[in-house]
C-alpha cells in the first residue's frame, strides 16, 4: 500500500524541531522535507535562528553600576534577619527547656510527697 | 563568566562552609551573566536587577542543598528562571488588560527588506528585538532552551509547567522568531510531496 503524501502545512508545525536537525522529525515529515525545497528553506531558517540564539550565549551584558553593592546589602539584611531569627529561636528553646525542667521537678516532688505520705500511713496502720 | 569552573568549585565549597567572602566572590564572578539571563527573561533593567538580587538571596539560603551535580552557573540559571517566572506571573495576575500567549503583540518594527535585515551580524540584533517582543511565557522557554541549553524537564520544573507544555511553547516561540526575522512562511498553502 502506498503511503499517503504529506503536505507542507502538515509539516509546518513540526519544522521548529528541525532547528536541531532533520533527525528530530518523525520519518514521514523527514521524507517530505528531504524532497521539498520550500520546507528545506524553512528548516534552514530555523537552524539559522537557533545558531544565532546559541551565539547569544557568549554575549554578556554589563549591568548598570551598583548591582553588586545592592546584592551585598540584600544578603547582609537577610543574614541579619536570619541571625535575629536564630536568637529568638534560641531564646524560645531556652524558655521551653526551662519550662520542661520546672515541670519535671514539680512532677518528681509530687511523686516524693505521695510516697512519703503512703509510708507514714502504713506505719500508723502497723 | 569571569571565573573558571574550578575556581568556582573552590569558592562554592568555601561558601558552603560559611565563608561569606567566598560567596561574595561567587556573586562578583557570576552576576553579569545572571543579570544578562534575567534581562533576557524579563526584558527590563529594573526587573532584571530585582530578579538578580532575588536569585542570589535564594542561592545563599539554599547553598547547603547544592550538591555539585550540575555546574554552579546552571544551578543559578534555574533559580533565575524560577525567580523571573514568579515576578512575571505575579505581575500578570495583577494586570487588568491581560494578554494571552496567542494575542497579537504590537508590531513596532521598522520596515526593512527581510532578506537584507537577517544577514550577518544584524541577525543577532534583530533576534534580540524579536525575543523582547515575545510573550514572556514563550520567551522564557526559548531563552532557557536555545541560549542556555537547559533540558526540557528542568525548564518545566522551574516554570511550573509540564514538559509537554514546555516543548509546545518552544516550538511556538521558534516559529514566532522565524516569522519575525524572515519573510512570512507559506502556512495555509498545501503542497504534497
Amino acid at each position: 500500500m502506498r503511503e499517503k503524501p504529506v503536505r507542507c502545512d502538515q509539516v509546518a508545525d513540526r519544522l521548529p524541531a528541525a532547528a536541531e536537525g532533520l533527525e528530530a522529525l518523525d520519518p514521514a515529515a523527514r521524507r517530505h522535507v528531504e524532497h521539498c525545497l520550500r520546507c528545506q528553506a524553512d528548516a534552514v531558517q530555523y537552524r539559522r535562528v537557533l545558531r544565532a540564539m546559541r551565539a547569544l550565549r557568549t554575549e554578556v551584558m554589563a549591568p548598570t553600576p551598583g548591582l553588586v553593592p545592592e546584592i551585598r546589602a540584600a544578603l547582609g539584611e537577610a543574614g541579619e534577619r536570619q541571625a535575629l531569627r536564630g536568637m529568638v529561636g534560641g531564646r524560645r528553646t531556652a524558655y521551653l527547656g526551662g519550662l520542661a525542667v520546672a515541670t519535671a521537678a514539680g512532677a518528681a516532688g509530687a511523686v516524693v510527697l505521695t510516697l512519703r505520705s503512703r509510708r507514714s500511713k502504713v506505719r500508723l496502720a502497723g | 563568566m569571569t571565573g573558571r569552573p574550578d575556581d568556582l568549585s573552590a569558592l562554592v565549597a568555601a561558601a558552603q562552609c560559611g565563608d561569606e567572602r567566598a560567596f561574595e566572590s561567587l556573586v562578583r564572578a557570576t552576576h553579569a551573566e545572571i543579570y544578562t539571563l534575567a534581562f533576557r527573561l524579563t526584558g527590563d533593567d529594573e526587573d532584571a536587577r530585582d530578579v538578580t538580587q532575588d536569585t542570589y538571596l535564594r542561592a545563599y539560603r539554599a547553598l547547603d542543598r547544592f550538591r555539585g551535580d550540575a555546574r554552579f552557573q546552571t544551578w543559578l540559571y534555574r533559580i533565575t528562571a524560577n525567580s523571573a517566572s514568579t515576578l512575571l506571573g505575579q505581575r500578570a495576575r495583577h494586570r487588568h488588560d491581560e494578554l494571552t500567549e496567542e494575542a497579537p503583540v504590537a508590531d513596532d518594527r521598522i520596515q526593512i527588506d527581510p532578506s537584507a535585515r537577517v544577514e550577518g551580524d544584524s541577525l543577532r540584533h534583530h533576534l534580540t528585538d524579536a525575543l523582547r517582543r515575545l510573550p514572556h511565557g514563550l520567551r522564557s522557554v526559548v531563552v532557557l532552551r536555545d541560549i542556555y541549553d537547559l533540558p526540557h524537564d528542568a525548564i518545566a520544573e522551574e516554570l511550573d509547567i509540564s514538559v509537554t507544555a514546555a516543548k509546545v511553547r518552544l516550538h511556538r516561540a521558534r516559529r514566532r522568531l522565524r516569522e519575525d526575522l524572515y519573510a512570512q512562511p507559506h502556512e495555509g498553502e498545501a503542497r504534497a510531496v
